[in-house]
């Protein structure tokens, strides 16, 4: 169980989300940063489906009321376990009684061996905000929730053994560089055109591909408002609602672009400037309030390529733990 | 539960494939694409296309949302690809029928108008110059069909308003519209399935869940349904909000 001391501004329990009820116009929310996410899991040696904790910047405390495997990820993760400093990407003890604090970060991942247990609900465990279900009970956590945490895998368990017979609390080994995405404070971001691209007046699409663009304080998991330039179409013009994406980039008519993350609705009725390939979707997520952002852009192929690289490092990374702590070894090389 | 007379389905106008089609699947992002169909059969296309890729269930496909003249698909690029779900849509396409709507029972959505339940009804009525009952027989006298869900989870987007009922969105948004509120925005009309900052005319309250994550289907409407309110008191709302 985790004890919530300090929940932090907004922590969530989430996991891949909900892509399969769109039609129904469920959003489809899920961890904003997939790749963080899912390597904190693989670290800990979780099912990629086991729900995890996502916090917004820091301030949170847990107070683990049993022994457990932990792992952080996230861009500029400080944090500490009963005082002592715990890096990001790498799994870590848990002592019963112990209090990790989150002191700075992001969208930072807590993931916990054995997942968060919370119900499946609509195929997912992650926290609907505004609909009000999934996760834990419908909501962000709060102070003195008990969070259930479920049984962990025997890859977890061995993991974990592993670690006590060091006599190690975290981990020498973890995702190396070749594996996180190259978060900054001000990434360029790529971009495939979206159809009222070609609409945008020729300053605002030189501004929109050559200029960086301040992320505003109202931003938050269903999108992020763009400030620092007023985009304009040639020609103002009325769209039917249609689908929406990850990442898509719409123009209201205020002229600040708004970029649709985890939490965006299915569908939308603002013109669509371009959409963020999936492969820079974590840069996006890990952006703070007053955090800055360019955009280039790219091709599909060259975005699928990107894609399907990303998976497979993911997939090779979690095969290479599964054979290092397969039954019967020690986890030694 | 679904039926209707047998009338004979007829194939989808050819000409638009070899005119329009090129231009109407387009990639959004890199794991979707759009499939784009104005015009006057538009809507009709977009119904008996989803049904066709429903029961086809092309690999990779992870989710479909029909809207009112696209329909985006979903899917993973480690199973498919745009190239390959495109060449599937436009056979699919090329051998597709309009089928008709079948004429299914409308869902009936009991409503409680006006009061504390609906703040801007005599505003509405005021709009028109006429009165709060002249509203709640036009709106429960309309059959309306909902052309997409969307914006929330099982809010529908429904057509079918009578002219007369077309009223413009509020000055200023109300922060807060509960679950079940039942509106009117410019020529469309709905209901709220959760508490949600909405800038329409409230006249009603429907004690529905039009969502439910527990229920099966969770949400009560899909596209194509048609939909009936009928007009219930503030007692019998009050009984109906106070089950579980």
């Amino acid at each position: 169980m985790i004890h919530v001391r300090q929940p932090g501004i907004q922590t969530t329990v989430q996991d891949l989300g909900r892509p399969n009820w769109q039609h129904a116009g469920v959003p489809v929310g899920g961890a904003m940063d997939l790749q963080a996410h899912r390597i904190a899991s693989i670290l800990v040696g979780n099912d990629l489906h086991a729900a995890a904790l996502e916090c917004a910047l820091g301030g949170v405390a847990l107070q683990f009321t049993s022994a457990a495997l932990v792992a952080l990820a996230g861009r500029d993760v400080t944090a500490s376990l009963d005082g002592t400093p715990i890096v990001p990407w790498r799994a870590f003890r848990v002592e019963r009684g112990a209090l990790l604090a989150l002191h700075t970060g992001c969208r930072t991942t807590i993931a916990v061996a054995g997942g968060i247990d919370v119900p499946i609900v609509l195929d997912a465990r992650g926290t609907s905000l505004r609909a009000g279900f999934g996760g834990w009970e419908g909501r962000a956590i709060r102070r003195d929730d008990q969070l259930p945490i479920g049984r962990p895998s025997s890859l977890s368990e061995r993991i974990r053994d592993h670690l006590v017979e060091a006599r190690l609390t975290i981990a020498r080994w973890g995702a190396g560089p070749d594996l996180l995405p190259a978060y900054s404070d001000a990434p360029t971001v790529r971009i495939i055109e979206g159809p009222q691209f070609a609409e945008l007046d020729d300053a605002s699409r030189t501004l929109l591909l050559g200029d960086s663009f301040r992320i505003a304080p109202d931003s938050d998991r269903m999108g992020y408002r763009l400030s620092g330039h007023a985009l304009r179409l040639t020609t103002p013009r009325e769209m039917l609602s249609s689908g929406v994406t990850a990442g898509t980039i719409q123009l209201p008519p205020g002229g600040a672009p708004l970029v649709l993350m985890a939490d965006r609705q299915t569908t939308g009725g603002y013109p669509r400037l371009g959409d963020v390939i999936t492969a820079d979707l974590p840069l996006m997520a890990q952006l703070r309030p007053g955090d800055h952002v360019r955009f280039v852009l790219t091709e599909l192929d060259v975005a699928q390529d990107q894609y399907r690289r990303i998976e497979h490092d993911l997939a090779r990374a979690q095969r290479a733990l599964q054979l290092r702590f397969a039954a019967g070894t020690d986890g030694s090389y | 539960m679904r039926s209707g007379p047998p009338i004979a389905p007829r194939r989808a106008a050819v000409h638009v494939a070899r005119t329009v089609w090129n231009d109407a699947i387009i990639p959004l992002g890199d794991r979707a694409l759009t499939v784009t169909m104005p015009g006057a059969d538009g809507r009709a296309l977009v119904r008996c296309l989803a049904d066709r890729v429903r029961a086809d269930a092309p690999p990779g496909m992870t989710a479909l949302v029909p809207a009112i003249e696209s329909l985006t698909i979903h899917y993973d690029p480690l199973r498919s690809s745009f190239g390959s779900l495109r060449s599937y849509l436009t056979q699919a396409f090329v051998t597709l029928e309009i089928t008709p709507v079948t004429v299914a029972e409308p869902v009936l959505i009991p409503v409680c108008y006006g009061g504390e339940f609906g703040p801007d009804l005599d505003d509405v009525a005021a709009a028109h110059a006429t009165t709060a009952d002249a509203i709640i027989a036009a709106h429960s006298g309309g059959l309306y069909t909902v052309a997409m869900i969307g914006f929330l989870p099982g809010f529908p987007y429904l057509e079918g308003l009578a002219p007369a009922l077309h009223t413009p969105r509020r000055a200023t948004p109300r922060t807060a519209v509960p679950a079940g509120s039942v509106g009117i925005g410019g020529s469309s009309t709905g209901v709220y399935p959760f508490a949600s900052p909405g800038g329409w005319q409230i006249i009603g309250r429907t004690p529905r869940a039009l969502f439910s994550p527990t229920r099966e289907p969770p949400a009560l409407l899909q596209a194509g349904d048609r939909v009936r309110f009928t007009p219930i008191t503030t007692a019998a709302l009050r009984a109906l909000l106070e089950q579980p």
